[in-house]
């Protein structure tokens, strides 16, 4: 399995009024074909370093690593225009709330459409007939009535499919993705992952799967990375999730409600500010 | 860090009044650090002094004519900044027009603004056919352009400092009544108002003493801001001969008097003019600073 | 905005336009009320003798109750009736309409080159944030929020009439080519190139051409604060990253992403905008000579004529209550999640 996706040293910092904050603090992994996860807290740093390995960091951030390679290329000095051709077309990324990350005055095939055209060689008709297959992979009925719709028109878990459906019309070989479930009821939750994991698995790509949901992220992916503070404390196949040995992961694991569970109470995280520094 | 210092910014006030100065603190720290507000605010002070010692700042009597002695250039005979149409000082009578300036925008603002919060704030809290009413009542007066309504106002009441100002005032009330009344329609439903209801707090005391004060803060970037404005419309009063009445010292008038020497006699019409501009851009500095510090969600 | 919920909603608003024009009425009453001057001896004369005071009171209807003399009064204004002009002896709403245009020249024109100069302006300073085109930006909106605008004519006749001869002095046309063109629409470049009268359209280019300038120049300190405040919101979204992750130039995300989302708020900006500069024509009329609505009312003013007065601010305020419906409308049809 070669390297897809090479990240060493990975740090992302921001300036602030009381001094430098680093959001993440040298996060390093190697990723091939296959689906990483990685979970945190809020504030662990690991929407950043989905959005970092994109180079799509606010102007204020300020990123450095020792190396950030995607399928040989060097991200960090990639030039603008390498890096545009790199997003979409081989390295693409799914947000979190589809009513604030598509556009709301274009209409969703338009959106799709331009996903398509964006990166050359295919004409309207051509990037309308992809707009309406991809709507129908996501498993939308009726695609030409709702590519005509607005993203505010249709409801969270279509949405969510929508924005699958373009991000994925350039066929990447690498899908980031941001919470794409969070911020969707439980049973909607599971049909939009049943099409991720349909989508990613036909095609073979590679993914990384960003969530705080310990148990979904075991459940969905072959590797697991834990992050806390800006670092990671875990790094472990999915599988072997029980056998964790950082007292966090543990700590994690301990505190999540199981089926069958005889404990009269949850325990809570105490956490130990040993594990700031890793 | 002297002792006081380290009070004022403590994480534990101890007393209410402790709380408050230590807030009032930390803005003035966050304001100090943006240098324009600060020009603006010097600026304003500047005006300030300017207008309280005229009578030790002005060179010579604003109001003493010496037709031998018209339209001087800047610079001559002791006349820093030349004389009028008169032979009036230009830079005396500049002084002077800092206090009619400061006269109109404090009284102004005295007025138009607690109008305005009263306005908003009954609006906001009680609802129903009140707020539809009040809010009517503010629509109408935002509909026109303020200029053009103090200008029907002053018509109506004859031209004068005194009807100007009224003119102003009840041109510029509008806004401030639509933002108290947004600020007290965010709070309507709070815990604490209801809390206070179920006290025993009659609507009076709870809008006097919990409501109105919350609304203070955008209320005083508003007014500041706005001071430019009231600035900008009482000299264009003043240049269209409705203001202050000669022979006072208003900037307005003055620019109008110096407009038929402009082109070989600049300075009569200039000098005011660039008074104005000064004074004017004072406030929007000022203005932008507090709310750079007090609402940092408006900013930009 | 379908045309069934167009209807729907027709009723409502009208409602709310026609409350805010009785408000508009009432306050021109109470000012035309509030005046120290007796409206009778302004007509017949402090030496009339009582039955002629009588009657000519009972005729102008001021012995009525109040609510009789505004319900007589909203009549009245309701179909134009103004009452005539003391100083043109003319009826009030014809001066208006003969005015009117000259103003609304100078305002359209301003309003292009705003959002000719003013949108991109914006634009860069959104883009290329606290670079030199934001502070060029801020610049000039700061300078627009705080110059009084009957100064800066006053200065722009100094330099570029008085100095450098570059345009025409006051006034909207030279004495020598007044009544040279036949009067098709009141906006005499508009006409003037109807009949062909070159000579006449350059004449009349060379007095608009300052004027507007001045009201342009703050128009553009307008438009361009407000493009850039709401460039920058939208550049913040979330839609721009999705955008950026889709490989989109940066180019395109500024002028087709982000600047449909701007152009809603943007449209009632620009409205806003003119109506504006309805006001600030009062003062720079006055500057330039320029016969139009703004220096009919200021000439009324001080000569105490309330008639014209009252019906020119009725007009202008009318106006502001049409351009703020109109950007209301417009505000609806652009942005989809509104209809």
């Amino acid at each position: 399995m070669s390297a897809l996706l090479e990240v060493e040293d990975l740090r992302v910092s921001f300036a602030t009024p009381t001094g430098r904050f680093d959001a993440v603090r040298g996060v390093s992994f190697a990723l091939g074909r296959e689906r990483l996860g990685i979970v945190g807290e809020s504030g662990s740093g690991k929407s950043l370093t989905g959005r970092a390995i994109m180079r799509l960091l606010p102007p204020s951030a300020h990123l450095e690593a020792r190396r950030l390679a995607f399928d040989g290329t060097d991200l960090l000095r990639a030039t603008p225009a390498a890096l545009r051709a790199i997003r979409g077309a081989r390295i693409s990324l799914v947000l979190q709330d589809p009513k604030y990350s598509l556009n709301p005055v274009m209409t969703v095939g338009e959106q799709i459409a331009e996903a398509a055209r964006i990166h050359g060689g295919v004409s309207k008709a051509q990037a309308r007939r992809k707009t309406l297959e991809m709507l129908e992979a996501v498993r939308i009925r009726d695609p030409e009535r709702v590519a005509r719709l607005y993203p505010h028109e249709v409801s969270g878990g279509m949405g969510q499919r929508i924005m699958i459906a373009m991000m994925l019309v350039p066929e990447p070989d690498l899908l980031i993705a941001d919470e794409p479930t969070s911020a969707l009821d439980v049973t909607v939750q599971m049909q939009v992952l049943a099409i991720l994991d349909d989508l990613v698995a036909r095609r073979g790509m590679g993914l990384i799967f960003i969530s705080h949901d310990l148990d979904l992220v075991a459940s969905f992916c072959d590797r697991v990375l834990v992050m806390y503070a800006g670092r990671v404390v875990e790094e472990r196949a999915a599988a072997d999730l029980a056998a964790a040995t950082h007292p966090y992961t543990q700590g994690l694991l301990r505190s999540l409600p199981r089926i069958g569970d005889e404990r009269a109470e949850l325990p809570t995280l105490s956490r130990d500010p040993a594990w700031l520094e890793g | 860090m002297s002792s006081w210092r380290a009070t004022l910014l403590s994480d534990t006030p101890r007393s209410r009044r402790e709380a408050k100065l230590g807030q009032l603190y930390r803005g003035w720290l966050q304001f100090r650090r943006n240098r324009l507000a600060m020009l603006g605010l010097a600026i304003v002070l500047l005006l300030v002094l300017v207008a309280a010692f005229a009578p030790w700042i002005a060179t010579h009597d604003p109001y003493a004519q010496n037709l031998a002695q018209r339209l001087l250039p800047p610079g001559a005979k002791g006349h820093w900044l030349g004389t009028d149409e008169f032979g009036r000082d230009v830079f005396s009578r500049l002084v002077y027009g800092a206090r009619i300036t400061l006269y109109i925008v404090v009284l102004v603002a005295l007025i138009a603004a607690p109008i305005g919060l009263a306005v908003g704030a009954a609006a906001g809290y009680l609802g129903g056919w009140v707020d539809k009413a009040l809010m009517r009542i503010t629509d109408v007066f935002l509909a026109f352009p303020s200029l053009i309504l103090a200008l029907a106002f002053v018509a109506a009441l004859g031209p004068g400092i005194e009807n100007a100002v009224i003119a102003i005032a009840l041109t510029s009330w509008p806004p401030y009544a639509r933002i108290a009344r947004a600020e007290t329609l965010t709070i309507r439903s709070s815990d604490y108002i209801s809390v206070a209801r179920i006290q025993g707090a009659g609507t009076g005391r709870i809008l006097l003493r919990h409501v109105m004060p919350l609304c203070v803060s955008s209320l005083t970037v508003r007014v500041t801001l706005d001071m430019a404005g009231i600035i900008l419309t009482a000299a264009g009063l003043g240049f269209l001969g409705l203001g202050a009445q000669p022979p006072m010292a208003e900037w307005g008038a003055m620019v109008s008097a110096g407009r038929r020497y402009v082109l070989d006699q600049w300075w009569v019409a200039t000098i005011p003019g660039i008074a104005i501009f000064v004074v004017s851009l004072a406030f929007n500095l000022l203005g932008d600073g507090l709310r750079d510090v007090l609402d940092p969600r408006q900013k930009k | 905005m379908t045309a069934a919920s167009a209807l729907r909603q027709a009723p409502g608003f009208l409602l709310q336009v026609g409350l805010t024009l009785l408000g508009l009425l009432a306050v021109t009453f109470f000012i035309g009320r509030v005046v120290p001057i007796d409206p009778v001896l302004a007509v017949v004369g402090d030496q009339a003798p009582r039955d002629v005071y009588e009657a000519v009171k009972r005729e102008l209807g001021l012995d009525q109750p109040l609510a009789v003399q505004f319900w007589i009064y909203v009549q009245k204004m309701a179909v134009g009736d103004f009452g005539q002009s003391l100083v043109t002896n003319r009826a009030v709403i014809e001066d208006i309409a003969r005015v009117f245009p000259a103003t609304l020249e100078l305002a359209t024109l301003a309003t292009l080159v705003g959002v000719l100069i003013g949108v991109p302006l914006g634009v860069a300073g959104a883009v290329w944030q606290d670079r030199w085109p934001d502070q060029i930006v801020r610049v000039i909106g700061l300078v627009g929020y705080s110059m009084p605008i009957f100064w800066l004519g006053i200065i722009g006749l100094l330099v570029f009439y008085g100095m450098l001869g570059w345009v025409n002095g006051p006034g909207r046309l030279g004495v020598a080519f007044e009544d040279m063109v036949p009067v098709v629409t009141g906006v005499i470049l508009v006409d003037a190139a109807i009949a062909g009268e070159w000579e006449v359209f350059r004449n009349a280019v060379g007095h608009v051409v300052l004027p507007s300038a001045v009201l342009g120049y703050f128009s553009v300190a307008y438009i361009a604060r407000m493009t850039r405040s709401f460039m920058l919101e939208q550049l913040n979204q979330e839609y721009v990253v999705t955008a950026r992750a889709k490989g989109v130039p940066e180019a395109r995300i500024v002028w087709v992403h982000a600047l449909r989302n701007v152009s809603v708020p943007l449209v009632t900006v620009i409205a806003l905008s003119y109506a504006r500069l309805l006001e600030g024509a009062v003062l720079t009329e006055t500057v330039f000579a320029w016969p139009g609505l703004g220096r009919y009312l200021t000439t009324a003013l001080l000569a105490a004529d309330m008639n014209a007065v009252l019906g020119a601010t009725l007009v202008v305020g009318a106006v502001f209550v049409g351009i703020n419906l109109l950007s209301d409308l417009l505000y609806r049809v652009l942005d989809p999640r509104a209809r």
